[in-house]
């Protein structure tokens, strides 16, 4: 937009990328914040409720600093365009809610085999289908996991507050661009349309990790966008560099030429579920509440988290041995740590209480072999803290 | 009357779009959680549900971290709006405040404790009949210390239009002698 | 003296350098118009004066598809339908590149369809070659967007029973800065549509007829590539600046029907620029 348009119709701290201080703000603001403080380049997106907030505010944010903001025909459009500019070397983002994060399905498994980082966060509501489009849901775990076809790695978020929506969306950006992975955040509708106080730390204080990127110049001869280094990533050429890079969607080898054998594609779709799987202790985060001597650990995420925390707390002064496991990245799932957990040998039983009908509830109990008990409802209602306790006092 | 609450205070507000009902909310919010040091929580009604006839603004107040977000039995009830009072009249906690703006819902004469407030009547006289909400809010906290009256102008200072900044100052003054008074009775 | 390596007879050919010579052989058949397309394409970009670096390709699926596989700049295979979206993501991040998509009618006009009629409107700074040979070529000949009313294919045994797209009506009717139709045959003329292309801000689209003999061909009695080329010459008619788009649809198959080819539209009209 001209220089003069955007002086009449910004205030004049919206020229500022990171906006230093303490702020009421919504999830969707708080995450859409986060993206410009983690240098958010370009969006492109689908209006959807309830994510519509993430780029309404960056329509009016992003172009302010600099960035490039685009509303796409469809979700479809959307995903394509935003590995595009991520190929050409923007960190780049786009919004979306259950239909829309379904309809990018195909285009996330090119990012994750082309090895383009891009993060799409999905405002999670009550669904299937149309659903329930103004009401709270969290089902959209497995889909975040599985979603498209074949194997592949991606990292998810799953943030409780807004202050975790502007956080965790900073690490989405950094953690996409660290491995070259698609990352995702899944909030719910809880998240996404709560004010509460958010803290935004100075633009020096905002953690960036950057791509790795070729250590040879274009000139001293063939880029190999594919051959990893020990930790399974390859450094990143962007187009316009000179390197003459060739990515495809189809199984391809070193170079990034198409290599259509199954000894190519074993080796490769393999690197691309280790590169996640190998390196998930430095990925995965997590938080806990009286987990240590807990009989009964409640696992819970995004805005149930805040409900079963109520209810532990609870527990805990009714003098019951029960403890909180959130996880805040739930792919991958803190796996380890359940683990650590289970070897310290005092956990009877677990409990998932989920805005779906068991959908980490089934990861638990594949990994705990333990009692697992879910508080289950299908969307459009967050459960309260009491109907936890009551699930933790029986 | 919840004067002074520590720990929580649960907050509903209600009216029809165009009567600042969110504004209200978020400012309360801001107060709370800038200005007071407090953890605050704001939700609203959205969707299908905010179009047409009553909508509300929800704000937690606490002194410890807010769980669970959302309003379930308010302590403070103030609505503009006869649909609002309907509905969300009778959600109040026994002992709460109920406040009316008094010529926009007629109040039944049951609800003994009802501060029927000539909000509209009082931002008018100010300028603006649109100051209302502001009226209502400085009744509010004058009435509950749900947040401080420092922090509540340190809050419209940093949100509202700065046109409206002196209309807006002399609404939630306004509204907040008239409580003090009211509660020195 | 040293013995004369084989290097040193090699002759060079003037675009080897725009060329994946790594990647041959191509998996184009006999007859097949693209490699056609892909010269077209690279002698545009050694034409336009921009440093091949600049210069970035991308497609969706299909023969046409793999065109960016070939050539020697950055170059994008995305996904079935999506060249447009993705090439729009670059040509929007970093506006001093050069961005052609090169895709097939099956690619840009049925799967992308969408992406197509808002890439135009927007007039997003693209540069797109539809390579039109009428069918789904890779797959074995199934019908598509192009394919006109009667032609067999292997989902429309008896002869197609829908309408075909006339794309450069479309492209008008959608906002394209420039238009233009030609066929494999015209080499210097769609060569040089191409070239305009890449130096006009705005969506261009150029059409390029081109014969699949292995499975449009031979089952619409066209013959073999060259026959095809050859009817090209026998039935197009050029015509600048023809204003009657609407009327421009083409039938292969009617061997009667001329097809009409040229410089369409090439108007100014403000370009997409985040």
């Amino acid at each position: 937009m001209p220089p003069e348009t955007a002086a009449k119709t910004v205030a004049p701290e919206a020229a500022q990328r990171v906006l230093t201080g303490r702020r009421f703000m919504l999830g969707d603001h708080a995450c859409a914040e986060g993206a410009l403080a983690a240098g958010l380049d370009f969006f492109a997106g689908y209006p959807i409720t309830p994510s519509t907030e993430v780029a309404e505010h960056l329509a009016s944010r992003l172009p302010a600093v600099g960035g490039r903001f685009v509303q796409m025909e469809d979700e479809l459009g959307s995903i394509a365009a935003i590995i595009g500019a991520s190929a050409a070397g923007a960190r780049s983002f786009t919004a979306t809610s259950g239909p829309g994060f379904s309809l990018m399905m195909e285009n996330i498994g090119l990012a994750a085999m082309m090895e383009i980082p891009c993060v799409i966060v999905n405002v999670q509501r009550a669904s299937p289908s149309t659903g329930l489009p103004t009401m709270v849901g969290q089902s959209d775990i497995l889909q975040a996991r599985w979603g498209s076809h074949g194997d592949y790695g991606i990292v998810a978020y799953c943030p409780s507050s807004p202050q975790e929506c502007f956080d965790q969306t900073i690490d989405a950006f950094n953690t996409a661009d660290r491995y070259r992975i698609p990352v995702f955040i899944l909030m719910d509708e809880v998240v996404g349309h709560m004010a509460e106080r958010v803290e935004i730390p100075a633009a020096n204080e905002i953690p960036h990790v950057p791509r790795k990127r070729p250590r040879t110049k274009p000139e001293e001869g063939i880029f190999l966008s594919y051959a990893p280094d020990e930790d399974l990533v390859p450094p990143i050429a962007h187009a316009g560099e000179g390197y003459k890079v060739h990515m495809t969607g189809l199984t391809h080898d070193e170079r990034g030429y198409p290599e259509l054998t199954p000894e190519t594609h074993d080796k490769l779709v393999n690197r691309l579920v280790d590169k996640v799987r190998l390196n998930a202790l430095d990925i995965v985060d997590f938080d806990e509440q009286h987990v240590d001597d807990a009989e009964c650990v409640v696992i819970a995420y995004g805005c149930t988290a805040r409900s079963a925390s109520a209810a532990v707390d609870q527990a805990r002064a009714e003098g019951l041995r029960c403890g909180l496991l959130r996880p805040k990245t739930i792919w991958p799932f803190p796996e380890e740590r359940v683990r650590r957990l289970l070897e310290i040998g005092k956990i009877k039983r677990f409990i998932v209480p989920e805005i779906n009908l068991g959908q980490l509830r089934r990861e638990v109990e594949r990994l705990t072999q333990l009692p697992t008990i879910g508080l289950n409802h299908a969307g459009g209602a967050m459960p309260t803290p009491n109907a936890i306790l009551e699930i933790i006092r029986s | 009357m919840p004067k002074a609450m520590n720990d929580s205070i649960e907050i509903r507000l209600g009216g029809v779009g165009g009567q600042g009902i969110a504004l209200a909310g978020t400012l309360l919010g801001n107060a709370a959680a800038l200005y007071d040091d407090k953890e605050a929580v704001f939700t609203q009604t959205y969707g299908p549900e905010a179009r047409g006839g009553a909508s509300r603004a929800d704000i937690i107040i606490s002194d410890n971290p807010i769980a669970y977000p959302f309003v379930t039995r308010p302590h403070v009830v103030a609505v503009l709006f006869q649909e609002a009072y309907e509905k969300f009249g009778q959600e109040l906690a026994p002992g709460g405040l109920l406040i009316v703006e008094n010529d926009l819902v007629n109040a039944r004469t049951d609800d003994a404790d009802v501060v029927r407030l000539p909000a509209v009547k009082i931002a008018e006289e100010l300028g603006n009949k649109l100051a209302a909400n502001i009226v209502v809010l400085g009744y509010l906290i004058g009435a509950t210390n749900a947040v401080s009256l420092h922090a509540m102008e340190e809050a419209i200072r940093a949100t509202v239009n700065a046109r409206h900044l002196d209309l807006d100052m002399q609404a939630l003054n306004a509204g907040f002698t008239l409580a003090v008074e009211a509660g020195n009775d | 003296m040293s013995t004369p390596q084989q290097d040193d007879f090699a002759v060079v050919h003037p675009f080897d350098h725009l060329m994946r010579a790594d990647r041959l052989p191509h998996i184009l058949c006999g007859g097949c118009g693209i490699g056609t397309v892909i010269h077209g394409y690279v002698r545009a970009v050694s034409e336009s004066g921009v440093d091949p670096d600049r210069h970035v390709c991308v497609s969706g699926i299909g023969c046409s598809g793999r065109a960016a596989g070939y050539v020697n700049v950055d170059s994008y295979h995305s996904t079935h339908g999506r060249a447009l979206p993705f090439a729009l993501g670059i040509a929007v991040h970093n506006p001093e590149l050069k961005v052609t998509v090169i895709s097939g009618d099956g690619d840009l006009m049925a799967i992308g369809g969408n992406h197509f009629i808002h890439a135009a409107r927007r007039n997003v700074n693209l540069n797109v070659i539809c390579i039109n040979n009428f069918n789904y070529g890779m797959t074995g000949g199934q019908v598509g967007p192009t394919t006109p009313i009667g032609a067999k294919g292997t989902t429309a045994p008896q002869g197609s029973i829908e309408h075909p797209f006339n794309l450069p009506y479309l492209a008008k009717a959608c906002g394209a800065s420039l238009v233009a139709r030609w066929t494999i045959l015209h080499v210097r003329q769609f060569t040089d549509a191409v070239l305009r292309s890449m130096d006009k801000d705005g969506f261009c689209f150029t059409e390029v007829l081109s014969p699949c003999p292995t499975s449009f061909g031979r089952r619409n009695k066209l013959g073999e590539g060259l026959d095809e080329v050859e009817m090209y010459r026998e039935r197009c008619h050029i015509e600048n600046g023809a204003q009657n788009l609407e009327e421009l649809d083409i039938d292969i198959v009617d061997h009667e029907q001329p097809i009409t080819v040229g410089n369409f539209v090439d108007i100014e009209r403000s370009a997409f620029h985040a």
